[in-house]
């Protein structure tokens, strides 16, 4: 080859590279978007404009759950590096860590993405902040971010707001608006009003420099929107109610539901033993959440919704409101108190329906139940229950029991008001009979309910014979209440019928050796019932009342589990309930002390 | 054209063109690096553009200097200047200052100069004395170990201190000496070197499972093959030669399969049992094997990030966000590359590698119609230079070469590439013009 001709060859070389150089360029700059992604990811950051969470109000306007100033602290592992490190220990002691702890969360940060912020320290509240704020500098990497902590600064109606805290795997696989580190409502009203509560989150899109930091909006802040704040909830509760029924529940397991009868609004709701809403969701969850979780006395379940009990003695009001609107008996019908058939106590023998319900008397309510059950109407026992026991069951199912009460408690059990098809399951098709299923008759055997079934049963009562259905929404920012809180529910009993039960739940109250003598109000007339729930831990104390008689304001039901008979220790936290919201004070000083005392069923160590 | 005109019509003027285009891109870009988030401040001689804006200016009046100068006084003084570029490489080792772990810089106040950026001029000046002198062509030995110890010495001087990217931009000259009549085999040969030399780094960082021994480095494969090919080879000479031929060719075919198997064998022992892992792992970051830190390449992630983002037309000038809040590294000088490509996208792109390819097309065209062996050797020395500063600095953003800080030449910012390179080119454009009026 020619010498001359080697040019060719070098041009050739350097031509090829060009060559190169542009295919490469084709592949990177114009067709694969795997780097413009890349870059996208390093260059863009899109910031979450949290809205300000709505608050709960109680029905005076007193606030439940609030929202304070607090803040995260934020650690980047790289701009850590770059700058030289920083003293562990010191950064430990001023975020209140051991430095074990801090290592850990460094770990994690890194594992995450070292030149990316991640938390290593939750919920700083804002006095802690302001004393360590002017000592972040000393920490390269680490940089505080404001947060709202959530917090319920009364302690009360944990159960029923629930827990407001950070979404899990679970919370972001199911929704992408999730993201790492966010918060979400998690049980109770928290969880069943989380959107509205929530309202709409903000974005804005940042251009962000090395380190991270916001430099400059991308797309010149088009795609940017603003937050709209949550709304407010205004509840039912009534906080004085509500914090009064805690306070003499203290030391105690029971519940307490208390609903105006009128409206169907929830006024308390007390599931003892309760505890600080801030226990769960302040940053030392983990551990308070175990200990809650272990505790003998389950803090965590909220008996007002999910604790079941037989009705007992209570029941019989029921059975002789029905058994009235159907005429198998009257007002004055008398039956002999055969305690041969079921067993009875007191110096009685031949009641009447009022006097019945007064001395509870069992053999009364197994005679007129089988008038309803076994009437003889196909001759044959097993016939008779079968074609008869649906519509007894529908009866009672009127008043609430074995239903949700309307469907606007989430967490709530239903209970349990036995069917044909339950007994078919349980003996067989007709090979029951009355004789069989008689227990239920006095409110025992499968019968099921919950203290709010029984609150919403006093409602009933305090109706005569219709309830709305139970709930704690008031207000739902400005909209006010939702139509759906006041659906009405008839028992389709004639009002006249009531007036019978009404006298004999009065008399239990009033007469001198009434079962419920306990619930007396001064200047009131309480309508109760008591009830006893047999266990064998000892039995539970039940009473429901209503009052004042004529135009009432409130009813209730109480449950003091292992205490005794309803009468010893139900009534007169009732009578007290009724006192402090009808008065606004107690004066039964000796009464409220009595149950402030008191420790049931033995004591425990502190919640 | 005269041959009495004067020499501003003799200059090729579109060799200055590209010049100063490439001048003048390097200047916008290196502004934009150097403000990053901040309006540009043109006027702030203390920035880094300021002094880009003076180094321009200083290499401009350096051109007007050489060319007024007559083409005979560099190759009068062609030996001296080579001599003098090799005491200031020595000196520098003595008396220079580490900046990025390689001892290269004089330091004067805020000023550096970097005497092996002057050294490629000299090394092409000297290297077209010797071989422009009658009868000392480079097909005899004797001519070829004095042309080989010109380039060696200055680039073993660099490896010293050490930039091995500089001492690379030397071994370019193999061009020269092709050009010169040194046989197309070493090209060929040094080519395959380069391949069995990066198939080893590569596969010697692998694992493989082998049958019957287990796992173990994946580099015995890339030996395996290299044996059964020569194998094949051998095999096949009789096929493929003339009978007068194969005894030679045999040789030679045994000779270079041995020699790659034993540079292989070597390259890799010492990597594995020579080198610390902390600068076997810099070799490999180099071939972007994975060395498990995620730090070690982020420079050449972000790199072809930046790059990538330009899409056609780009972010625009002073719009690109990976260059304004300091995502690419030494964006203003080695990394310079980048900043062309996010603002003004494959358009911007592949117009610089156009201007590149032109000039060194140009300067190839410039060599060839010389009459002087001295200005042709010079002007592919020139080109090969050039050449191996736009093939290793692109390729390293472009992610196909390793990463070796070398500048894009008139674009990057620094006063010494820009000076060694205008003396390269404006001594040529000097020689060049005299083309018609003097016979050498
Ligand atoms: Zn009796």
């Amino acid at each position: 080859m020619n010498l001359r001709e080697r040019q060719v060859v070098i041009g050739g070389i350097f031509v090829l590279i060009t060559l190169i150089f542009i295919g490469r360029l084709i592949q990177m700059q114009l067709y694969s978007s795997e780097w413009k992604e890349y870059a996208a990811r390093l260059t863009e950051e899109t910031e979450q404009l949290e809205p300000a969470r709505g608050l709960m109000l109680d029905r005076n306007g007193q606030i439940l759950l609030n929202n304070m100033a607090g803040y995260d602290i934020w650690f980047t592992p790289r701009k850590c590096r770059t700058a030289g490190g920083l003293d562990t220990m010191a950064f430990a002691e001023i975020l209140r860590m051991t430095p074990a702890e801090l290592e850990r969360e460094f770990r994690r940060a890194e594992a995450y993405a070292s030149y990316r912020p991640s938390i290593i320290r939750k919920q700083i509240p804002a006095e802690h902040f302001a004393r360590i704020a002017g000592e972040l500098y000393r920490f390269p990497g680490a940089e505080a971010r404001r947060r709202t902590i959530r917090t319920n600064p009364t302690g009360l109606a944990s159960h029923l707001v629930g827990e407001y805290r950070e979404v899990d795997q679970n919370d972001m696989a199911s929704n992408s608006r999730y993201r790492l580190g966010d918060y979400k409502g998690k049980s109770g009203l928290e969880l069943q009003w989380d959107q509205a509560l929530h309202g709409k989150r903000g974005i804005r899109h940042h251009i962000v420099d090395i380190r991270n930091d916001y430099r400059a909006p991308a797309q010149e802040g088009l795609l940017d929107t603003l937050p709209t704040p949550g709304q407010d909830i205004q509840l039912t509760l009534d906080l004085d109610l509500q914090a009064y029924g805690e306070n003499i529940m203290a030391n105690k397991r029971g519940a307490i539901v208390a609903i105006e009868p009128s409206t169907g609004e929830v006024l308390a709701m007390v599931s003892a033993p309760s505890y600080a809403t801030d226990l769960l969701t302040g940053r030392e969850r983990g551990s308070n959440y175990d200990s809650l979780l272990n505790h003998p006395s389950k803090p965590l379940f909220n008996r007002t919704l999910r604790a079941t009990y037989r009705p007992g003695s209570i029941f019989k009001m029921i059975q002789g409101l029905i058994a009235l609107d159907r005429g198998v008996i009257r007002p004055s019908s008398r039956i002999y108190c055969d305690r041969n058939i079921i067993g009875c106590h007191g110096g009685h023998t031949l009641d009447n329906l009022e006097e019945a319900i007064v001395h509870s008397c069992n053999p009364y309510f197994h005679e007129v139940m089988k008038r309803m059950i076994q009437d003889g109407s196909s001759g044959n026992i097993f016939r008779d229950a079968h074609n008869n026991l649906g519509a007894w069951s529908e009866s009672i199912r009127a008043f609430g029991m074995g239903t949700n009460l309307g469907g606007h408690f989430p967490a709530l059990r239903s209970g349990t008001v036995p069917d044909t098809t339950d007994y078919d399951r349980m003996y067989g098709r007709k090979r029951w009979a009355y004789s069989t299923i008689y227990s239920i008759s006095i409110g025992e055997g499968e019968l099921l309910t919950t203290p709010i079934h029984m609150a919403n049963l006093a409602a009933v009562l305090a109706n005569r014979g219709h309830y709305v259905t139970p709930h704690v929404i008031q207000h739902i920012g400005d909209l006010g209440k939702p139509e759906e809180m006041n659906q009405r529910f008839d028992t389709g009993i004639d009002p006249i019928h009531f007036e019978t039960v009404i006298r004999a739940m009065a008399q239990v109250v009033t007469a001198e050796d009434g079962t419920g003598s306990r619930a007396q109000v001064p200047g009131f007339d309480v309508c109760g019932k008591t009830g006893t729930v047999q266990n064998s831990q000892g039995n539970h104390s039940v009473f429901i009342a209503f009052a004042p008689k004529n135009n009432p304001q409130i009813a209730l039901s109480v449950y003091v589990e292992n205490a005794g008979s309803g009468g010893d220790w139900a009534a007169p936290i009732a009578s007290l309930m009724i006192e402090r919201y009808l008065n606004g004070t107690v004066e039964q000083r000796e009464k409220e002390d009595r149950i402030l005392q008191a420790t049931y069923p033995f004591p425990e160590s502190p919640l | 054209m005269r041959r009495t005109a004067p020499i501003i019509q003799r200059i090729d003027w579109l060799t200055v063109a590209i010049v100063v285009i490439l001048m003048a891109i390097g200047l916008f870009n290196v502004a934009s690096a150097t403000a990053g988030a901040d309006a540009v401040d043109w006027f702030d001689w203390g920035s880094k553009q300021g002094k880009q804006f003076m180094w321009v200016a200083l290499a401009m009046i350096l051109a007007g200097l050489i060319l007024v100068i007559e083409g005979e006084f560099f190759i009068r003084t062609a030996a001296i200047y080579y001599f003098v570029n090799l005491l200031l490489l020595v000196a520098v080792l003595a008396v220079g200052r580490t900046i990025g772990g390689a001892k290269s810089w004089f330091s004067f106040g805020s000023i550096g100069i970097q005497p092996s950026e002057f050294a490629k001029t000299g090394t092409a000046l000297m290297l077209a004395w010797l071989l422009s002198r009658n009868n000392e062509r480079i097909s005899n030995r004797n001519n070829l170990v004095k042309a080989i110890l010109i380039v060696a010495i200055p680039a073993g001087l660099i490896l010293l201190q050490p930039d091995a990217g500089t001492v690379l931009v030397f071994g370019g000259m193999i061009l020269v000496f092709y050009r010169e009549g040194l046989s197309g085999n070493v090209l060929i040969a040094v080519f395959c070197a380069l391949l069995i030399a990066i198939a080893t780094i590569l596969t010697g960082a692998s694992l493989f499972e082998y049958p019957a021994i287990g796992s173990a480095s994946a580099v015995g494969i890339l030996w395996f093959i290299l044996a059964v090919l020569g194998t094949f080879i051998w095999s096949m000479i009789p096929q493929w030669v003339l009978p007068r031929k194969r005894k030679r060719v045999r040789r030679a075919v045994v000779f270079s399969f041995i020699a790659g198997l034993v540079m292989s064998a070597a390259l890799h022992t010492g990597l594995e049992e020579v080198l610390k892992p902390h600068q076997k792992d810099r070799i490999h970051v180099l071939f972007g094997i994975d060395v498990g830190n995620p730090d070690a390449d982020y420079n050449i992630r972000h790199a072809k990030a930046a790059v990538s983002s330009g899409s056609w037309t780009g972010k625009g000038y002073l719009q690109g966000p990976m260059t304004a809040y300091g995502f690419v590294p030494e964006q203003e000088t080695d990394f310079i590359f980048c900043t062309i490509g996010e603002e003004w996208g494959f358009v911007g792109t592949v117009f610089t590698l156009l201007l590149y390819t032109l000039l060194m097309l140009r300067i190839l065209h410039l060599a060839e119609r010389q009459r002087s062996d001295f200005t042709r050797i010079f002007a592919y020395a020139a080109a090969s230079v050039l050449f191996m500063h736009y093939l290793i600095n692109i390729g390293m953003v472009l992610g196909l070469a390793p990463v070796i800080g070398i500048p894009l030449p008139f674009i990057s910012a620094g006063g010494s590439s820009m000076l060694g390179f205008t003396l390269l080119i404006f001594i040529l454009l000097r020689l060049d013009a005299e083309r018609f009026t003097v016979l050498r």
